[in-house]
């Protein structure tokens, strides 16, 4: 079944003239460390349901919780990467509501005392400019279970037969990072939205901490939306300082076009609510990826009390100063500097280097150039048919590639194949197509489908002859050098070939013997 | 080494150990006798909420197997033991004296009950206890009381009131139990028996089904100091598993049990505790036991406390606050009793959860659960649990100025001797009280240990003496507490269980 739309929505640039958007985003994501965070039970994605767990992410009575250390180290480079402050003594807090997925009926999580506070990302957008997201805290957490609701329209919990419940997620390491009130972003504020969660990505990827898949639910994210009147341009003091409207809380919204999407709707649901004379309801919203729009959730009262405390089972955690340091060391290059090293080193233009980007394809270049292929050829052959491909797919480049078992090796393999003049570009061409059909190595596929250009000059010679002789206007035209009629000769060449010949090679022999 | 008596339920551990290991006796004979005992006696007492004849048996069995094939074994091999039922038990039921666990059968062992059988003690059962441990008296124990063997119309003491009645009526050697406000000790006190609470982290918790995490603390139960120094050595120890765990070796107790000597060292008499409400039989034994530890060597000061007028305050906002969270895990949707609420079709989850709670939970831990929730509710935090925190601060506090001055502090166990089954019961603040003198070592994390100081003249019912140390010195309470126990033994001409009244069908019989 699919969701009605009920609400009604205000054309979003009309919205612009009226409002101004501030947004907080809070993003989940799951580190991949190979335990979870307070027991030993592996952390492996698509187990069998209920087999990676213990006493104590099952919550059996008397079971106890014991930190893992491997966690805290990724929150405290996460921390640093963010540039925030990084908590010399924090407790754990027991965040405290009832829920089947949540086996102690309190999630160990982080309430005043987070691990690391008070950072910054600065994101570029698309035109190349600049927003500066704050950073209010990053905190450590557990996941819950997962609930899988049988029966019912809606796949949720109302209107259910039955549930079952999937504890292997139950103490899975979370981090929560939470951003200031993004303000300032104006009508930009779905990009800036969609360009922080992508930015935050490729971050946590480039620390290694995190598998970051949306689709998989390692990175989740909500977002927060509420409309002020406008009164001037965004960043003017006096819209500055235009109280917050009342916010709504988008929940899980999983990729990153969805991001985007969901904050646009939302300030186009919320302005049409304004403009009417209504009044936003503090509240959880759903995203509905198929329809893009959201439907109402669970109310959010100031009410909800979640009793935090600090939890008395785990001692606190005291990263030393020099512990710090350590893990400052352990820092990648910040993805936007890297970036733009890359960009240099491989002579990309900014637009260049921009479709690289947006086809998820830096790391496939990265490592295609460093196992032997020019920057050039990386680019053209990654961000043609695999990329053309996956696109249609509806899947990333690397996963779809890896899906595939196609390398950065095979690309290298192939531009050496066309820089040797084994083949040309046609011919690479089909190659690729062959690997991509699983037939093989790119050699193996040119040496199966007999793909090779003639390297016998004598049989080429032959063909030059036989169309010079074919063609004498044209060969008169090239001998009073008008050099650009070469082009119809060599096509002819070519064909008189069967394609298996080097173009270049024809082209230089025409010239020879007609100047 | 002493003669062991003929009913072999009357040795202390010590000596059935020593006996074990010269080959005179068998663990499968000493495990018989108390089954035994058991099946004799626990009609009347009710220690006992699940007995396991044929696992005890067996252990008995494998221990005698490998004495026999000259394996190396631990001191108390062979001595079989009673554990408290908020300890998980592979394969045993568990439900700290709850009908919300009834059926339970845990999928693991406590570490203490882990070390229990690899240091080689079989496990006779599981001893009854106030629900989830809230209570001085067993009487909120789910499955019906454990009565006193010194009067058995009056109360063992509680939450452990199943282990020090064990210990009393001869059904076990020795009996874990946990402390989270007094519930080794006042058992202790009020059965003649002898019972530690640790230093904080001292005992592994993971396995204790928890009450109040900051405040729970296993540890062991005996007849004699000896025996409770032993046990301690066996329990006790690092566990990764809890975090809260100390990462040192146990204290030397069996040691300083051994040597029994409070030669030079300086006693503390806490002003605070023992004035105004304390039974003047538990004075006066107090003030006996007091004069005796001069006697032999001690030097005894009055020392003063003034912060823990506000202990009971604070634990009763503390413990709540911490058992709220604690039991909200009883949800009737992983294991345990699971009610369907009457009158509703197709229930949810939270409806079946409130049914169960409802139905699973008797009337003190509701009364706990409520108070707790309150306490943490947003707006209360501060002036609640906050408060609380800062008294707890300032009881450390006072304990720190006092070991300045002193090794050990002592104080009467509790206030009294043991009350009638059924008085207190209606008076949740009376009930409260009992634990005035033990609380402020589990808001400070420091041991205590309590021992018989003789029967109150009014009554003639036990009463005990309560020794603290200062954190990680659990040490000083075995040398101060084997010390005064045996000048006291030596003035009563035997131990004092001795005096108990006669049980099961002998006494029927008049025997
Ligand atoms: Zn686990």
């Amino acid at each position: 079944m699919t969701t009605v739309a009920t609400d009604a929505v205000m054309d979003y640039d009309e919205a612009m003239t009226k409002f101004d958007p501030v947004m907080g985003l809070e993003v989940h994501v799951e580190l991949h460390t190979a335990t979870k965070m307070f027991c030993g039970c592996p952390t492996e994605f698509g187990a069998e349901p209920n087999s990676q767990v213990c006493p104590v992410c099952l919550g059996l009575p008397g079971a106890l919780p014991v930190v893992n250390e491997k966690a805290v180290e990724s929150a405290i480079r996460i921390g640093l990467a963010l540039n925030c402050e990084i908590a010399e003594w924090c407790r754990f807090a027991r965040k405290n509501y009832f829920y089947p997925d949540m086996p102690k009926n309190f999630q160990t999580s982080q309430y005043d005392e987070p691990i690391a506070f008070e950072g910054h990302l600065d994101v570029e957008l698309e035109d190349g400019s600049v927003y500066r997201v704050e950073i209010e805290r990053a905190h450590m957490e557990e996941d819950t279970g997962k609930s899988l609701h049988i029966g019912g329209a809606t796949g949720r919990i109302h209107g259910a037969d039955h549930s079952l419940v999937d504890y292997n997620r139950a103490g899975i390491p979370l981090i929560e990072i939470v951003t200031k009130p993004m303000v300032g972003a104006g009508e930009r504020a779905p990009e800036v939205a969609k360009a922080y969660v992508s930015a935050l990505r490729d971050l946590l990827r480039a620390l290694d901490v995190s598998d970051v898949k949306m689709e998989q639910g390692s990175m989740r994210c909500d977002a927060n939306v509420s409309l002020r009147p406008r009164v001037g341009e965004p960043l003017d003091e006096a819209q500055l300082e235009v109280p917050l409207g009342t916010r709504t809380e988008t929940k899980n919204v999983n990729s990153l076009r969805s991001v985007e999407r969901a904050v646009r709707y939302e300030i186009s649901r919320h302005a049409a609510i304004l403009e009417g004379g209504g009044s936003i309801l503090q509240e959880t919203r759903h995203w509905h990826e198929d329809t893009g729009i959201t439907t109402s959730g669970r109310v959010k009262s100031d009410a909800e009390d979640y009793r935090y405390f600090p939890e008395p089972d785990l001692v606190p955690v005291a990263p030393t100063r020099e512990t710090v340091e350590t893990l400052r060391g352990t820092l990648p290059e910040p993805p936007g500097l890297r970036r733009k090293r890359l960009q240099s080193d491989w002579g990309y233009s900014d637009l260049e280097m921009r479709d690289v980007v947006n086809a998820g394809a830096v790391e496939l270049i990265e490592e295609t150039v460093a196992v032997g292929a020019s920057a050039g050829a990386a680019k053209k052959w990654w961000l043609g048919e695999p990329s053309r491909r996956a696109n249609a797919e509806g899947q990333d480049i690397v996963t779809y590639a890896a899906g595939l078992g196609l390398t950065p090796a095979h690309i290298a393999e192939l531009d050496g194949l066309v820089a040797a003049g084994r083949l040309n570009d046609s011919m690479a061409r089909q190659v690729l197509d062959g690997v991509l059909a699983g037939e093989g190595t790119p050699t193996a596929v040119a040496d199966a489908r007999g793909l090779e250009l003639v390297q016998d000059d004598g049989a080429l010679e032959a063909a030059v002859d036989k169309v010079i002789e074919a063609n004498p206007d044209v060969a008169a035209k090239i001998r009073d050098g008008k050099v650009a009629a070469a082009g119809a000769l060599i096509g002819q060449v070519m064909k008189e070939m069967k394609g298996q010949a080097d173009a270049g090679k024809a082209r230089e022999l025409i010239l020879a013997k007609l100047q | 080494m002493t003669d062991l008596p003929t009913d072999l339920t009357r040795a202390t551990a010590a000596d059935l150990a020593g006996a074990l290991a010269s080959g005179a006796i068998s663990s499968v004979e000493v495990t018989q006798a108390h089954l035994d005992r058991i099946a004799a006696v626990d009609g009347q007492v009710h220690s006992y909420l699940h007995v396991d004849e044929a696992g005890a048996l067996a252990q008995a069995r494998s221990i005698d197997d490998r004495r026999r094939a000259g394996e190396t074994l631990g001191a108390l091999a062979g001595v079989p033991i009673a554990v408290k039922d908020v300890m998980t038990t592979k394969g045993l039921p568990t439900t700290c004296g709850s009908k919300i666990l009834e059926g339970w059968i845990p999928p693991y062992d406590a570490t203490v009950v882990s070390k229990l059988r690899e240091a080689g003690l079989p496990i006779l059962g599981k001893t009854n206890m106030d629900e989830f441990a809230m209570g001085s008296s067993t009487e909120h124990s789910a499955y019906g009381p454990s009565h006193n063997p010194w009067d058995l119309d009056r109360i063992p003491g509680g939450s452990g009131g199943g282990s020090s009645s064990v210990l009393a009526s001869f059904q076990a050697p020795l009996a874990t139990g946990t402390d989270t406000g007094g519930s080794i000790r006042q058992p202790a006190a009020v059965t003649a028996t002898v019972g530690t609470k640790p230093t904080y982290g001292g005992v592994s918790r993971y396995g204790l089904v928890a009450l109040a995490s900051s405040l729970d603390q296993a540890g062991p139960c005996g007849r004699t100091v000896l025996d409770t120094a032993l046990l301690h050595a066996v329990m006790g120890g690092h566990d990764p598993m809890d975090s809260t765990s100390i990462d040192a070796p146990v204290p030397p107790v069996v040691e300083a049990a051994r040597a029994a000597s409070v030669k030079g060292m300086r006693v503390g008499v806490v002003k605070e505790l023992g004035g105004e409400g304390y039974q003047p039989g538990v004075r006066a034994r107090f003030d006996e036991s007091v004069a005796l530890l001069e006697e032999l060597g001690a030097e005894v000061v009055e020392v003063s406390c003034p912060n823990f007028e506000y202990a009971l305050a604070a634990y009763y906002l503390i413990l709540p606050s911490e058992a709220s969270s604690n039991l909200a895990k009883f949800d009737a949707m992983r294991y345990g009793m699971r009610v369907l609420p009457e009158g509703i079709d197709a229930p949810s989850a939270e409806q079946v959860m409130a049914a169960t709670r409802d139905a699973g939970f008797g009337p003190e831990v509701k009364r706990r659960i409520i108070l707790g929730t309150y306490a943490l509710s947003s707006g209360y935090y501060d002036a609640y649990y906050g408060s609380a925190q800062k008294v707890r601060a300032l009881i450390a506090q006072d304990f720190d100025n006092a070991y300045a001055q002193v090794d050990v502090l002592v104080s009467p166990t509790a206030p009294t001797t043991a009350f009638k089954l059924g008085d207190k019961l209606e008076d949740p603040m009376a009930m409260y009280l009992n634990d005035i003198a033990t609380i402020p070592a589990n808001l400070a994390g420091v041991p205590g240990m309590s021992i018989p100081s003789g029967l109150a003249d009014e009554d003639g019912l036990p009463a005990g003496i309560q020794i603290l140390a200062p954190a990680t010195k659990d040490e000083r309470l075995y040398s101060v507490g084997a010390a005064l126990e045996a000048a006291l033994v030596d003035r009563w001409g035997g131990p004092i269980l001795d005096r108990a009244p006669v049980l099961g069908a002998a006494a029927a019989k008049g025997a």
